[in-house]
Parts: structure tokens; C-alpha cells; sequence
């Protein structure tokens, strides 16, 4: 007597009336067309600074200052790039931006890989301990790092020179080991033993067996390294002094300062300063996505 | 036996050996350009300092200069502020825009690729996109408000609303990073305990008040805490968007410490600003440890 009802009840939701499915269909699909046209919404608010800045960029000096704003230019001044091109090194600053974020990232990608193999795959003492320190730095905030860097590339004339954006970008990367021990663990250490018995050492076997297999997980941080020192802003604002040696956001903010009301050409300049990273973006999104979710999954 | 014994243990000291050797670069990174500067940052703090006559040992007498100027002050009041609200709009908005993409969706890929499309792009060009859109004359959104009949705002002009715009901006700008980590926290949530609810008729509210949020916890920790350590560094589109202004509305710590240090050459107190804040955040972190236990259920 007590089974009977829970059966009949367990019945009764199998078999559910057909009118209640397509209720409950018709609801899922309202829910979907609000959530849609606000999700759009949402999408055209995140995108409208980059049409303004595009629709700016476009127009005749004096088009700017209209008001209320019109969105298609008239007439189309292709010429503004040309111009925002040559008034200030912009070549240059994307050669130094280049070299610089080149550098750092393959330096970086070396190292953290180098160290995350010895955490993931070896054994030593203090492994715990010295895994701790490098998480705990993570915490530390910039503020308190910044002066004496400074004092010390001073010291050994490094200032107005790339090296201290890149030495210490090389060498300190706490997330890049925590992420790719993360994903060393997640491979078999039995592809290590088989070729430690053919008498591989351990950088061989890190650098042929392991680094080989990684390639996705590298790729991924490879572009985040990229991108943030590609943005990067306050380093160089301390580092760097003559306008031969600016990186592009740099060089974006002397502009800024110079032509203060040349919207048109400020709109140009931050197009052509933000052009290769949206293209790149719209091809390789994938992995940009996949790489924040690989952080995430760790918390 | 003897030569069973032995010979891992030979083994175990070589692949120390290597461990020690891979870990090298990191580790002399954190040594030379974290750690050690944290420590001099200390010392630099009890002493005066302007880059060119050599130090001097006052004591504490920078930490009692700070705490006597009212900008110290109101710069802290600007960085709460800035963390408290940036923060915690950051975190709503980007676990709204998580769940509406967790759905079943036509669609989602290119939502979730606008959304974290800013994230890419450098800080000093979108903000200088964005100081245009705010400028109270010919900007876009003033053009916006005017045209739905609403009275235009100051926006980075005034004393009260260069904040929030300042805030907005840093929302935009960074939703679509922490939208992703929430995503990968949600798609970890088996189907079943939804199932299960529903069986038992729970609503939406109930489901995502019961299940959502604190088997999300983790990853909602993991977003507060890199999110707060952020936002104590924000820099770049505050520099680009009011450089602290007006009338020092907007100075939050970092550009606080930027100016004692590269403009007016006050070492010993720009390092004293930075011990004070590093000495606050490290309390907020463990604090946020330690609450953690109350709310963040590890599955």
C-alpha cells in the first residue's frame, strides 16, 4: 500500500499530457526569444565603440563636431589613415611592439614549460614548498615591485633600452607554470619511463616527448603572453623615453596628447593600433576562449 | 640487494638535479624582479629618496606624511570605490551573461565572441575610443540620450558621474573574461541535479538558488579573488581616460603612486603607498580565504 502511490505518481510524469509538452515547449521558446533580444542587445552595446571609433575615423575634421552625430561619413576620408600613419612613428612603434611581444612570448614559453615539467613529471625536495611561493606571488599587485625595478634598470643603464620589458617577462611567469602543470599532469608519465629506460635524460625527455604533446596547451598561452604584452602600457610609459623605441600603445598615448581634439585622427590611429588583434581574434577565437576556460577550471 | 637499493637513490639525485635545473630561470626571475623588489620596496619606504641625492633614513616619517595629505585619502575613497563597484557589476553582469549563453541557444559562439571581444584589445586604444563616446558635447552617448528625450550627462567632466563612467568602461571592457570562466564553472555542473529538481517541481529561482550558485562557488571565488587583485591595479584607461581628474575624482592607487614616484620623484613615500596597499590586500585575501569556508562548496 505505502509503494503503490509513489508508482502511480512516477506514471504520471512519464506519460505527460501532450498539451502540457507543447505548453512547455511554447514556454521554452519565449524564453529563448527574450534571452535572444537581450543577448543582441547586450551584443550591439559591446561592439558600438569600435563602429564609432570606425564611423569617426572616416570623417572630414569638421564632420566630427556635428551634432547630433551622424553614422556614415560624408564624404569618406581614407585619407586619415594615411595621415595618422606619418605623424607619428606608427611603423616603428609596430616593429618594437612586434619584437617585443615576439621575444617575451617564446622566452616565457620556455621557461614556465620548463619549470611546470619539473613540477608535474619530477621529483626533488621542496617541490610543495617552492610550488607554494610561486602561487603566492601571484597575489603580489605591480604597485610594489615597480620602484625598484626602475632604480635597478637605472642602475644598469637598461633604461630607454627593450630589455626591461622582455629580461623580466622571460623569467617571471607564475601563471604560465601553474597552467601547463596542470596540463603535464594530465598526461601519462608512462611515456617518460619508456624512455628513460632507452636512456633519454630528463631535458629530452621534456623537450621530445612532453613539448610535442603540449602544442595545443602552448598555443593558447602563447597568445595570451602575445596579447598582454602587446597591450601592455605602464611598463613602457616608466621604461621608455624617445619615440624611436615606443611600442604601439605608447605611442597611442603620445597621440593623444598631441592632437587632443583631432578626433578623426586619434579614432584612425587607435583603428590601425586595434586592427591586427580584431583579426586575428575573429580566426583564432577558438583558442582564446579555450584558454581562459583551462584557468577557470583550476580555481 | 645492495645495488637494487642504491641505484635509485642515484637515479632520485639526478632527476633532482635536473628538477633544480629547469626550475632555475622562474625562480632567479622571482628572486630578482618579485621578491627582491618587494623587500626593497620596504626599505625604500622608511627613507627619503628623490633619485639623484642619495638616501636617507627618515624612519616612518613617509608612512605619517601620507596619512596626514588628503589626497591618501581620497585616493583610497576612489579605489573602494573603483574595486567595490567594478567588482561586483563585473561579477552580476558576467554570471547573467553566462547562464543566458548556457542555454541551448542558436547563436552562441558569435554571442560569447562579442562579448569577450574587448577583453583582446589594448586598453589605451578602447579608452580613448570610449572618452570621445563620452565627450559631453558631440559624444555618442549624449547624442543617444538626447534623442530619447532624457537630459545629457557630464560623464568624465564631473566630479560626481567620472567615476561610474570610468566604471562602466572597465566593465565593458572585462565582463567578457570572467563571462567565459563562469561559463566552463557552469558547463561542470552535471545534468542530474537539475533533473532531480525538477522532478521534485522546483522553479527556476529555486533551481539556480540551490544548485547553480553553490556548486558555481568555486568559480565564483576564484573570479572575486583575481578580480579584486585587478582592480587594485587599474591604471591604463584611467590614465587615458581623466589622468585622476578632475580635481583628483578619479585617482585611484596606482596612478596615486605613479605620480609620487616618476613625476615628483618622492620615492620614500610612493613606496610607503605601495606597502600600505600590499599590506591591505594581503588582509583582503585572507579574509576572502577565510570567509570562503562559510560560502564555497568544493564538490
Amino acid at each position: 500500500m505505502v509503494e503503490a502511490p509513489q508508482d502511480v505518481t512516477k506514471i504520471g510524469t512519464l506519460i505527460q499530457p501532450a498539451a502540457q509538452l507543447t505548453s512547455q515547449r511554447r514556454q521554452t521558446r519565449l524564453r529563448h526569444i527574450v534571452l535572444h533580444v537581450l543577448l543582441s542587445m547586450g551584443a550591439f552595446f559591446m561592439i558600438l565603440p569600435f563602429l564609432w571609433m570606425l564611423s569617426t575615423s572616416l570623417k572630414a575634421p569638421g564632420d566630427v563636431f556635428i551634432f547630433p552625430p551622424e553614422w556614415i561619413p560624408n564624404p569618406i576620408m581614407w585619407s586619415n589613415y594615411a595621415k595618422s600613419w606619418t605623424l607619428k612613428p606608427m611603423g616603428l612603434a609596430y616593429l618594437n611592439s612586434i619584437k617585443i611581444s615576439t621575444l617575451t612570448t617564446a622566452g616565457t614559453l620556455f621557461t614556465s614549460s620548463l619549470a611546470a615539467f619539473a613540477f608535474a613529471k619530477l621529483r626533488f625536495r621542496g617541490q610543495h614548498l617552492l610550488f607554494m611561493i610561486l602561487l603566492a606571488t601571484l597575489m603580489i599587485p605591480v604597485q610594489v615591485t615597480l620602484i625598484p625595478l626602475f632604480i635597478l634598470f637605472k642602475w644598469i643603464n637598461w633604461i630607454d633600452t627593450h630589455w626591461p620589458l622582455i629580461v623580466p617577462a622571460i623569467l617571471t611567469n607564475a601563471y604560465g607554470v601553474f597552467l601547463l602543470r596542470q596540463f603535464f599532469i594530465s598526461l601519462p608519465g608512462e611515456l617518460g619511463d619508456a624512455s628513460e629506460i632507452d636512456g633519454c635524460n630528463p631535458f629530452q625527455i621534456y623537450w621530445f616527448i612532453y613539448l610535442p604533446l603540449s602544442v595545443p596547451a602552448l598555443v593558447t598561452l602563447g597568445i595570451f603572453a602575445f596579447l598582454y604584452h602587446w597591450n601592455e602600457f605602464l611598463l613602457p610609459l616608466i621604461y621608455l623615453n624617445s619615440l624611436q623605441k615606443f611600442t604601439i600603445p605608447l605611442m597611442l598615448a603620445t597621440f593623444q596628447g598631441a592632437y587632443t581634439t583631432e578626433w578623426e585622427l586619434l579614432m584612425a590611429a587607435a583603428t590601425i593600433a586595434l586592427i591586427p588583434v580584431i583579426v586575428v581574434y575573429i580566426f583564432g577565437q577558438r583558442y582564446f576562449v579555450q584558454g581562459i576556460a583551462l584557468s577557470g577550471l583550476k580555481g | 640487494m645492495i645495488r637494487m637499493a642504491s641505484r635509485p637513490s642515484k637515479l632520485r639525485r639526478q632527476e633532482e638535479r635536473w628538477a633544480y635545473l629547469f626550475l632555475l630561470p622562474q625562480y632567479l626571475g622571482l628572486l630578482c624582479f618579485v621578491l627582491g623588489p618587494v623587500v626593497v620596496t620596504l626599505f625604500l619606504s622608511f627613507s627619503e629618496w628623490n633619485l639623484v641625492a642619495p638616501p636617507r633614513w627618515i624612519g616612518l616619517q613617509n608612512y605619517q606624511v601620507s596619512f596626514q595629505t588628503d589626497v591618501f585619502w581620497q585616493t583610497w575613497r576612489n579605489t573602494i570605490y573603483y574595486v567595490v563597484v567594478s567588482v561586483a557589476g563585473g561579477i552580476v553582469f558576467s554570471l547573467a551573461l553566462a547562464l543566458a549563453l548556457n542555454e541551448k541557444l542558436r547563436g552562441v559562439t558569435l554571442y560569447r565572441g562579442i562579448y569577450f571581444l574587448p577583453v583582446v584589445t589594448s586598453a589605451v586604444a578602447v579608452s580613448m575610443v570610449w572618452r570621445w563616446l563620452y565627450n559631453p558635447e558631440f559624444g555618442l552617448f549624449n547624442a543617444v540620450l538626447t534623442t530619447i528625450g532624457l537630459p545629457t550627462l557630464p560623464w568624465l567632466n564631473s566630479l560626481k558621474w567620472a567615476m561610474p563612467s570610468v566604471i562602466i568602461m572597465s566593465i565593458w571592457q572585462t565582463v567578457g573574461y570572467n563571462m567565459v570562466i563562469f561559463l566552463a564553472g557552469l558547463q561542470g555542473i552535471a545534468d542530474q541535479f537539475y533533473e532531480a529538481a525538477e522532478m521534485d517541481g522546483a522553479t527556476a529561482w529555486q533551481k539556480f538558488r540551490h544548485i547553480t550558485l553553490p556548486l558555481l562557488s568555486p568559480t565564483t571565488f576564484f573570479i572575486l579573488i583575481t578580480a579584486t587583485i585587478g582592480a587594485f591595479q587599474a591604471f591604463n584607461q584611467i590614465y587615458i581616460m581623466t589622468n585622476g581628474g578632475p580635481a583628483n575624482a578619479t585617482r585611484v592607487i596606482l596612478l596615486h603612486i605613479y605620480i609620487l614616484a616618476f613625476r615628483l620623484f618622492k620615492i620614500g613615500e610612493a613606496s610607503a603607498v605601495s606597502w600600505v596597499l600590499f599590506l591591505i590586500l594581503f588582509i583582503l585575501t585572507l579574509i576572502n580565504f577565510f570567509v570562503a569556508r562559510k560560502w564555497v562548496h568544493y564538490g
